[in-house]
């Protein structure tokens, strides 16, 4: 249900704006991103995107040139979170109360070309899901959540969501460029990115495409095999275990 | 050096988990007890998914115990006979104990009773265990003769039936006994997502007047098998076995279980079991400050996926 919710709602976010294109604004954004296909290979300890975006203004009077504001949002495959909160209880520290976030971005980045407080308007931040905490927690949860708050720390320090005001750079006031991360502990599966250029306080253009977090070569084929012959696979761990371990009784007997 | 765990989805630091697999081999070969109490704890404090450290600890559990049979073995410190009647119970008793853990997961309160069942059974065995070998050590330190096996003195188990003649333990005692022994050390192992060692030796010990040295050969035998066991169950019921996880741990594992092996023959039987108490305290200890004292942080996170 609240999957079905959140993208009627997405949906709504993306379809309104296109449909309203020829009134509403005359922008158009056209951007180019270095590679759609994250490969992990075994020695993937990260790696970085780079977005080139450029905001075609339609042939308007050019008196005044306006001044642009840049979001961009990489979303990571949802899942559900569980924050726990430990408390005392007959001076133990026990895990006492739960909270569950369901259809919560599993990565979370949110890049900007400055505080997106300075955007417009509160309702504006809201509506566009713009900066970490609006972005990652579903629109019910009221700021005061120490659960909700508790998950953005966790996976801030854990290097999962990531917010960064001045991370878009224009090269020229209608041409900018951006550095997505993907870190080393970013789950494999699609990602989304959404590109959206403020100017005066309202959506002027947006854009969304994708990328692919994948394994490749050994990765995939260990990920394959544990996943598809199970048995196999776990035969094939206790024998190993026997072959090194038979093989240091035969080295070590001589020394 | 990094490395990316194919199963774990993370890099992580390859040398930091080769020493760990060192480290916790030596303890492991030296005192015959699978290191699982320590290797997971260890593993998840590094920042491997809860999930892929108890699944891919028992192979690393299995390589350092089986090399650490071989050495005993030539030394004919392994009364294999025991450790199969052992084996009995101990897998009877695991699946006992996997059943337990799903029921006490449903009731979510999982953890507390892990970490409370750590501590009264680590620290009762540990402090057993610290003041019969200060005894031992005091009296061999006055030249008195060590008094554990009283050949006269039975126990009321010796009246069981099914008596079997465990020749490397030089004992003869009822199988009963033995496969209850077994059986408690599997069920408490699955529980608690250990191999057991440290609760096995000092049984076989105290209970069945089994020499150390055989008691902890006989231990790193019955683990082999119980965590070969583990290793496949593991890999088909929650896929969770990192092979690349559990090669690195493996390696350094053998090579500190070696030495640790050496290290264990070299000392005294009940300097061995001095130092094993005191260990197993240690750990007492250390969980139980975990639930006494305030953490940093109150929150934790999961992903419901990893808790199923």
């Amino acid at each position: 249900m609240n999957l079905r919710k959140a993208n009627a709602a997405l949906l709504t976010a993306l379809i309104l704006p296109a449909f309203a294109a020829p009134a509403a604004h005359a922008e158009r954004l056209v951007t180019s991103l270095s590679t759609h296909r994250v490969l992990i290979s075994s020695n993937f300890t990260g790696t970085s995107l780079v977005l080139f975006a450029s905001i075609e203004e339609s042939d308007a009077p050019r008196d005044k040139p306006k001044k642009y504001d840049v979001a961009i949002t990489v979303r990571g495959p949802a899942t559900t979170f569980v924050t726990r909160k430990k408390e005392r209880i007959l001076g133990l520290w026990v895990n006492y109360g739960s909270r569950r976030y369901p259809e919560t971005p599993s990565y979370l980045a949110v890049l900007t070309n400055r505080p997106p407080t300075e955007f417009g308007p509160l309702a504006l931040q809201t509506k566009y899901k713009l900066g970490l905490s609006i972005a990652a927690l579903p629109p019910v949860i009221s700021n005061d959540d120490e659960f909700g708050e508790a998950l953005l720390r966790v996976k801030k320090a854990e290097g999962l969501f990531h917010e960064q005001t001045n991370a878009v750079t224009f090269l020229t006031p209608t041409l900018f460029r951006a550095t997505l991360p993907i870190p080393g502990v970013a789950p494999t599966g699609p990602y989304e990115i959404d590109v959206q250029v403020f100017a005066n306080g309202a959506l002027a253009a947006q854009q969304s495409t994708a990328i692919e977090v994948v394994k490749t070569g050994f990765e995939a084929d260990v990920a394959h095999l544990a996943r598809d012959s199970r048995l196999d696979y776990g035969l094939g761990v206790a024998f190993l275990a026997i072959v090194v371990g038979t093989l240091a009784g035969l080295i070590f007997r001589r020394s | 050096m990094s490395i990316y765990l194919p199963i774990a989805e993370l890099p992580v630091n390859i040398l930091l988990i080769f020493g760990l697999g060192i480290a916790v081999g030596f303890i492991s070969g030296m005192f015959g007890v699978g290191g699982g109490f320590l290797m997971t704890p260890m593993l998840i404090l590094v920042g491997i998914p809860p999930s892929v450290a108890v699944a891919s600890v028992p192979s690393h559990m299995a390589a350092s115990s089986l090399t650490g049979t071989i050495s005993y073995w030539r030394k004919k410190l392994v009364d294999s006979g025991l450790g199969l009647v052992l084996l009995s119970g101990g897998l009877l008793g695991t699946a006992a104990g996997v059943w337990v853990f799903s029921l006490l997961r449903r009731a979510g309160q999982l953890d507390l009773i892990i970490n409370l069942s750590y501590i009264v059974l680590l620290s009762i065995v540990g402090t057993l265990m610290i003041v019969e070998s200060i005894r031992a050590l005091w009296r061999s330190m006055h030249g008195q003769q060590a008094v554990l096996r009283r050949p006269g003195t039975h126990s009321w188990f010796h009246g069981l039936p099914l008596k079997f003649r465990f020749r490397q333990s030089r004992i003869y005692v009822s199988a009963i006994p033995v496969t209850a022994i077994g059986f408690g050390v599997g069920f408490l192992g699955a529980l608690m997502g250990i191999g057991g060692g440290f609760l096995l030796i000092p049984a076989l010990i105290y209970l069945m007047r089994v020499p150390t040295a055989v008691s902890v050969g006989t231990s790193l035998f019955l683990t082999l098998f119980t965590m070969l066991a583990a290793t496949v169950l593991h890999a088909v019921e929650n896929r969770s076995v990192d092979i690349v996880l559990a090669f690195t741990l493996m390696v350094g594992g053998v090579i500190g279980a070696q030495s640790g092996a050496r290290a264990g023959q070299a000392v005294r039987a009940e300097q061995l079991r001095f130092l094993l108490g005191l260990l197993v305290v240690a750990v007492a200890i250390r969980v139980g400050g975990d639930l006494l004292t305030k953490p940093a942080e109150l929150f934790s996170v999961i992903s419901s996926e990893a808790a199923k």
